[in-house]
């Protein structure tokens, strides 16, 4: 090997000398974790009686993390797995950091569902007695889940053993004998010889083609887990599909949010560029547009029939209680995103900035002062005489929506300059509503009464809320430690393309990319 | 009245034995002769399906197909006593169920003709939902029928509970309290007592009963005589008053089966009706 590579310089030197930060972030996670566990252990020690379910609605939190966890762990097979497989270069920098989200978030995702088992103690019963009940869609889960998890990690694991050999071979001196070891251990005595290389192609190839087949089928049993019963909104054959297509348009909004975090935290601009924005943006577009599609064909169908119970949930969901949830899930998780994909590329928007009245500084003005005087009237009783004609909510419920819009509209021309900023909001914006939507999924359908019973509404307890936090910590702390430990940019695919760029500098994007030994990959 | 459901599932999980079917003609000829009035004494009845019944459980035993009969005609909610509906006490008192637990309730409906009480237990559905997403098989049909859970194999993820259309199922979120008299128990799935925190609960035709020749703790404990055990295999129904030919008094009085619709084959049937053998008008 010869002299270090730029991208290696840059992200073994921050692993090494991780920023200020780190330790204060490492500590603030690890004690959300200890907190969630904390709450895990009461409900353990008492019983699901401390969260908010009951006998109507046996479901909530937990599930819905569930179904989110695995549905945002498609990141990686997308990212890695299918763009590997159609060439697309420009893929390079980013596998990691998708294959990444994948295996933490199956670990995630499968711990959700000990914590909501009434007997964890029992959970292995699925290995022992489960085999003989193949009919329970929870089985297909287990077999589907674990078999994409073990993959997850070998698929992870393969890429990674050049940059281990890197590692080992480049590891500071100073750094302690367990890392040294951890490092020699996994590489396996790689040298880079033609025949590991052939080898490791190989291998990759084979694994990518494996991996998206199990990855489509994780949602789909994930879904059936719902359809396969006979309730209102789950009874549905589009499940299936609806999931996968929702799985991957959060995986895509995950590995944007990831980028960027990690582009601007381990400075690695020169190698997430604009670019890598652009084309993942309009992935999530695409895959916005089909999970609007799914959506509008979903509660059209149900909302045609005359059937009572189908109408409730409708009601429920539009108008009801869940209607707080629902509409901004559609025009914040789905709309919203869908526009700020669009946005960074119609340069006409930026006249928007000339409209005078469009200043995003007075419109915010007026409408943090109108809110402000409404929360003032609403708190302070004395005021209410003063204002009150502000007195209510409803008064002043369209005047704030319309601010709402003008200040929109006048962030427009800033966002329409900014593409990354534009489309990291809209990743956050899409998993916050894909979030919803599970819960959306999850819990009105089982509040839906079946047979004429009192209804009972699900309030979540700080239990439910502590292991949630828990958990979403526990993503991130194990994100953050892995790239702490491991180069979060594939150094050898990033290098590979880079070399043989120089030796033939044709379109590197188009072109079919030719490994040293001469095979297609 | 679909008779094409119990009789497909009677020959599908229990194979009479020749003495069995011809047990079961004798007592068809017995009630087609109109014997049925000198039939004996309930008790008798009862003895002999104890004979026959779960408890001598080897070779060419009579398998019992449990089902139940209500009778909405004489189901007035109890509010002619003015008490609380009697089934749900007694089935309280019986299985030590938790405060909160309800293993049947009483719903009011109401049709074109007026407003009607049902009570709803387990269905006993012999395509049973529940059945079909347990995991671990900790639900399942006992040879006469009767879904039970497995206390001690139930792992507590309420897909079950999700899958039930009738909202049978309940769970145990804490460890519920024993009372001193439940605490001698031996647990079986056919009593489940103690009960135990974790796992799902439901209504199972009081199996420790029926196995003795006794009827439900509900169909026992209703003031108006309102709810029949019935066997599918001897066609044979009673309310501990009265013994009726199942097939006939299902038919003849249109009975049906709550959400048939959804094609569970439930095996508890409804006659229908608004409680008028106890006086409710119609039309309130």
């Amino acid at each position: 090997m010869s002299e270090p590579h730029r991208l290696e310089a840059q992200l073994l030197g921050v692993m090494a000398r991780p920023p200020r930060w780190y330790l204060f972030v490492v500590i603030l996670l690890a004690g959300t974790v200890a907190w969630g566990f904390y709450a895990w252990t009461v409900q353990y020690r008492i019983g699901l009686g401390v969260t908010g379910l009951h006998n109507r609605v046996p479901w909530g939190l937990y599930i819905v993390n569930f179904v989110f966890l695995i549905g945002i762990s498609h990141a990686g097979t997308l990212i890695s797995a299918i763009l590997r497989i159609t060439g697309a270069e420009w893929r390079r920098p980013i596998t990691r950091m998708a294959e990444v989200i994948t295996v933490v978030a199956l670990m995630t995702g499968a711990l959700m569902i000990i914590v909501d088992m009434g007997r964890p103690d029992r959970v292995l019963y699925l290995v022992r007695y489960g085999f003989g009940y193949l009919s329970s869609p929870i089985m297909w889960d287990v077999l589907s889940v674990s078999t994409y998890l073990i993959g997850s990690l070998i698929y992870l694991y393969i890429p990674l053993i050049p940059d281990l050999a890197v590692l080992r071979d480049r590891l500071d001196p100073s750094a302690p004998g367990w890392q040294r070891w951890l490092y020699r251990t996994l590489a396996m005595g790689w040298q880079g010889t033609l025949r590991q290389r052939r080898r490791l192609e190989r291998a990759l190839t084979v694994m990518a083609l494996v991996i998206i087949p199990i990855a489509v089928s994780v949602h789909t049993v994930v879904s059936f887990v719902f359809s396969m019963t006979l309730r209102v909104g789950w009874h549905s054959s589009i499940f299936g599909p609806y999931f996968v297509v929702g799985a991957i348009f959060s995986g895509i909004a995950g590995i944007i949010a990831a980028m960027a975090v990690f582009r601007r935290i381990y400075r690695l601009e020169a190698w997430i560029t604009e670019e890598h924005f652009r084309k993942l943006g309009w992935l999530l577009l695409a895959l916005n547009l089909i999970y609007l599609y799914f959506t509008f064909s979903e509660y059209l169908t149900m909302g045609y029939q005359p059937d009572d119970a189908e109408a409730a949930l409708l009601r429920l969901l539009f108008t009801g209680p869940y209607g707080k949830l629902f509409w901004p899930m559609v025009v914040g998780g789905l709309v919203a995103p869908a526009l700020l994909a669009v946005i960074p590329s119609v340069p006409a928007l930026r006249s928007l900035s000339t409209v005078p009245f469009l200043r995003p500084a007075p419109v915010a003005l007026t409408a943090a002062g109108l809110l402000g005087s409404v929360l003032i009237v609403r708190t302070q009783p004395q005021a209410a005489t003063l204002l009150s004609w502000l007195a209510t909510w409803e008064t002043l419920r369209w005047p704030l929506l319309g601010l709402g819009v003008l200040l929109a509209l006048s962030l427009v021309p800033i966002l329409q300059a900014r593409r990354v900023a534009s489309l990291v909001i809209a990743s956050v914006l899409v998993n916050v509503g894909m979030w919803l939507k599970r819960y959306l999924v999850v819990v009105p359908s089982l509040a839906v009464a079946q047979t004429p019973i009192e209804a009972i509404a699900y309030r979540p307890t700080w239990v439910e809320y502590s292991i949630t936090a828990g958990t979403f910590a526990g993503f991130a702390l194990l994100y953050l430690v892995f790239s702490r430990l491991f180069p979060i940019i594939s150094l050898w695919e990033v290098r590979e393309a880079e070399d043989s760029a120089i030796r033939e500098p044709a379109d590197v994007g188009t072109r079919p990319y030719v490994t040293p030994a001469g095979g297609r990959a | 009245m679909t008779k094409d459901g119990h009789q497909a599932t009677s020959a599908e999980r229990a194979r009479p034995s020749p003495s069995a079917i011809s047990r079961r003609t004798f007592v068809k000829a017995l009630i087609g002769t109109g014997a049925a009035t000198a039939f004996p004494a309930v008790g008798k009845l009862a003895e002999s399906w104890a004979a026959v019944g779960e408890r001598g459980s080897g070779q060419g035993r009579v398998s019992r197909q449990w089902s139940m009969v209500i009778d909405l005609r004489k189901c007035e909610g109890c509010t002619t006593i003015n008490k609380p509906p009697q089934c749900i006490e007694a089935c309280k008192k019986v299985h030590y169920l938790p405060q909160g637990q309800q293993w049947i309730r009483v719903v009011t409906e109401r049709d074109e003709r007026g407003t009607f009480f049902r009570p709803i237990p387990c269905m006993q559905c012999e395509n049973a939902p529940c059945v079909q997403v347990c995991p671990v098989g900790a639900t399942y049909h006992d040879a006469s029928g009767v879904v039970l859970v497995d206390h001690n194999r139930c792992i507590g993820c309420r897909l079950c509970m999700a899958a039930c259309p009738y909202d049978a199922r309940v769970f145990n979120w804490v460890q519920p309290p024993t009372p001193p008299e439940a605490a001698l128990v031996t647990y079986s799935p056919q009593f489940p007592v103690p009960h135990r925190k974790g796992t799902v609960s439901k209504c199972m035709l009081c199996a420790h009963r029926t196995a003795n020749g006794e009827l439900p703790a509900c169909a026992a404990g209703c003031p108006m005589k309102a709810i029949y055990l019935g066997d599918l295999t001897t066609d044979v129904a009673t309310n501990g008053d009265e013994v009726v030919k199942l097939s006939t008094f299902l038919s003849e009085n249109h009975a049906y089966r709550y959400r048939g619709e959804l094609r569970t084959r439930p095996r508890v049937y409804y006659i229908p009706g608004h409680g008028e053998a106890f006086g409710r008008r119609l039309g309130t």
